[in-house]
């Protein structure tokens, strides 16, 4: 390569940790929206040399491998479109008074703070070190929900804190229960908390230990990933804090526990005596999928409304995983990917508009296409993207996640497309009264910032029509590695 | 051997007197009380973790028992205690369930728990395996006080208590990295819980810090 000395690993966690630092002390909103937004464009490239650039060897702290480079890019350009959006987003909150320059400071730091923590769960290759990272992340955003301080963002950050932290308390156990199955094998120290080491030799760990130990995990992690009966924190944390946590929360940090589920499941894979994992993962993830489908129906705030849709969509996710093969790991990565794209699209839409109206009431927002056509239609593409209308890539993901299901479990298969549809018509009914109509409320024109929007709504229309055919080669050797 | 049983007994007493504390945490009905068995609960992990460095020869752990004791045993509680007084909520604590079905409840969990890890770990040396069965009991009890308690302030002190069995596992898993660690982080976590609690009063935008409030707000307003 041409920069030797380069090394995009540290280049991912160095930029968001110092750009943190240099935030929470620089005044003035535009520099500091600006450097938020470069960082944030830094981080993005770095993320992307790594495709190009030789990978480390696997230390006992760092790996790269095809799973993780896909997990860190889709990471760092949502991260880098949202910081676009907030941006924008944040201007308008510092008018209102909403926000004050010092909270400012605390929330582009936190912003920063919150990436470092993300990506440092991805690139670690030590189970404890990615245990203390997902906890970086989740007590970043717990501040961020909580950053208004009215009352019911304080109530939605406790609640938050109080299960993520019942959550992050059961995965240390199960991180110390791997430890202790691998260490009679691979014996004392470093080594049995490093992953790559563990998935070589878990084929010799006690099976009845790692049993034990991924059900601890599932509990915690799956808290993390909002399925059905531990999901309780994730509406109210989507509702109260800023758009741009929502949409980061649901497009990136969602995915951060289904990543360290993902590695688990792997270790799990790879000890023939242990039980599958894929049973828990199928159900749970079902569970998920029509319970959130059917709360989607008594839903009157918007962003509540698509924090119910971001569990169903875990739920399709975590079920296509479960599932398991290549087919079905390929469906799970696509969908992942597609939803964090349109779900923080959808985002990006729903807080212009919820600043532009006040209120986040969806019987008060109507007919947006009139009055915003912009908003209104990008919403309307969004909303229908999500729901896994053609053709854009969600209905792709949906439909190979469905026949993959039909051609080996019949049964389940139905279960899914009821929940599927159910959600469908719930997102329909609520789309047609926002999007069309008379307007109502305020019809003040936006000053948004449409392209972070736009750009993913593109990317999602072709994915859907058009998938490159070295991504495609790329998912699927990724499928074939998550078993 | 004679120094082996004896070192194995004090580990069992230690790790043993952690869950009988935190069965003393489910049957208090006032906070001060509470707060006071809590602080045993600390000062028994400080203990048992001291005692854990020295027949594992680790010094490391000394730095996580100094924070038990220093942090867990005596800053939070004493912070705690005037945040109690501050708010003048040491009356009752208003348990959701009754004390009679909590203790059994309590003792299910303890009893599932030595099922599960012992049946679990047959094969693991003993001092490590039921080190685990008690730490996992810790835990278990201690999610037993966070859903049996209203309060705000107690259900920190369940989560406290829930923490101190994960720590007591870590030092139990013999040579695990990253121990003191994890017990920093958690640390850190406790002192943003135990801050938000007195800002969120500070800011008077809580009227109370009794949880059942939060019920009023479902979030859906319509």
């Amino acid at each position: 390569m041409t920069m030797p000395s380069f090394d995009p690993v540290a280049a991912v966690l160095l930029i968001p940790i110092v750009s943190a630092a240099l935030l929470a002390v620089l005044p003035g909103y535009r520099l500091t929206a600006r450097l938020n937004v470069l960082a944030s464009l830094a981080t993005f490239l770095s993320a992307l040399s790594l495709f190009v650039i030789e990978r480390p060897q696997p230390g006992p702290y760092v790996l790269i491998d095809d799973l993780n480079i896909v997990f860190i890019v889709l990471n760092t350009f949502v991260g880098f479109t949202t910081s676009i959006f907030s941006a924008s987003y944040i201007a308008h909150e510092l008018e209102t008074g909403r926000l004050t320059p010092v909270y400012l400071r605390f929330y582009h730091a936190m912003y920063q703070t919150m990436m470092f923590g993300m990506n440092l769960a991805f690139v670690s290759n030590n189970i404890g070190l990615m245990w203390v990272a997902v906890e970086i992340a989740t007590l970043t955003t717990v501040l961020m929900v909580g950053i208004y301080r009215t009352h019911a963002a304080l109530e939605a950050a406790w609640k938050y804190f109080i299960l993520g932290s019942v959550g992050i308390a059961f995965a240390l156990f199960g991180t110390i229960l791997v430890y202790m199955a691998a260490r009679p094998v691979v014996g004392e120290g470093q080594d049995a908390m490093v992953w790559t080491v563990l998935v070589e030799r878990a084929g010799q760990f006690d099976p009845a230990l790692l049993n034990v130990a991924f059900i601890f995990l599932f509990l915690g992690y799956g808290t993390k990933v909002g399925l059905a009966p531990l999901h309780a924190w994730l509406p109210d944390a989507h509702a109260e804090g800023p758009t741009p946590i929502s949409a980061v929360l649901s497009g990136l940090l969602l995915n951060v526990a289904l990543y360290a589920l993902l590695r688990f499941k792997i270790l799990l894979a790879a000890n023939p005596s242990a039980i599958a994992p894929g049973p828990l993962m199928v159900t749970i993830g079902l569970v998920s999928l029509v319970f959130a489908a059917f709360m989607l129906y008594r839903r009157r705030d918007i962003k509540r409304l698509f924090a119910y849709s971001s569990i169903e969509h875990m739920g399709i996710i975590v079920f296509a995983f479960g599932m398991g093969g290549p087919l079905a790991n390929f469906a799970g990565l696509l969908h992942m990917v597609m939803h964090s794209l349109t779900k923080s699209a959808i985002f990006y839409a729903v807080g212009h508009i919820s600043q532009i109206k006040g209120t986040q009431r969806i019987s008060r927002i109507r007919g947006l296409t009139v009055s915003h056509p912009a908003l209104g239609w990008g919403l309307v593409v969004g909303v229908a993207a999500i729901a896994g209308l053609p053709p854009l890539g969600i209905f792709m993901s949906e439909f190979l996640v469905v026949s993959s299901t039909f051609a080996r479990q019949p049964l389940l298969a139905i279960v899914l497309v009821l929940g599927i549809l159910l959600a469908f018509g719930a997102l329909m009914l609520r789309l047609t009264s926002a999007a069309f109509g008379r307007p109502r409320g305020s019809t003040a024109s936006a000053e948004a910032s449409y392209v972070p929007m736009f750009a993913h709504l593109a990317l999602v229309l072709t994915a859907g029509i058009y998938l490159p055919a070295p991504l495609v080669v790329w998912f699927q050797h990724v499928a074939r590695l998550l078993g | 051997m004679q120094m082996h049983s004896l070192s194995f007994d004090v580990s069992h007493t230690l790790a043993g007197g952690l869950v009988l504390i935190s069965f003393m945490m489910l049957y208090q009905d006032r906070l001060y009380s509470l707060l006071n068995v809590f602080t045993l609960h600390a000062l028994v992990l400080a203990l048992s973790v001291a005692w854990q460095a020295f027949i594992q020869n680790a010094p490391h752990l000394y730095v996580t028992a100094a924070i038990a004791l220093v942090f867990k045993a005596i800053v939070i509680p004493v912070a705690l205690h005037r945040i109690v007084k501050q708010l003048g909520i040491h009356r009752d604590i208003e348990s959701a369930v009754g004390i009679g079905p909590t203790m059994l409840a309590g003792m299910g969990l303890v009893a599932l728990s030595m099922v599960l890890m012992l049946r679990v770990t047959a094969e693991a040396d003993p001092l490590a395996r039921e080190d685990l069965a008690f730490a996992l009991s810790v835990v278990l009890l201690g999610l037993l006080v966070m859903v049996t308690r209203r309060n705000a302030v107690s259900q920190v002190v369940g989560f406290m208590s829930l923490e101190n069995g994960l720590v007591l596992a870590a030092t139990g898993a013999k040579g695990m990295p990253l121990v003191v660690e994890i017990s920093v982080a958690f640390s850190i976590l406790i002192a943003f819980i135990v801050i938000g609690i007195f800002l969120f009063r500070i800011r008077e935008r809580f009227d109370s810090v009794d949880v059942s409030a939060l019920d009023d707000y479902r979030g859906e307003q319509r």
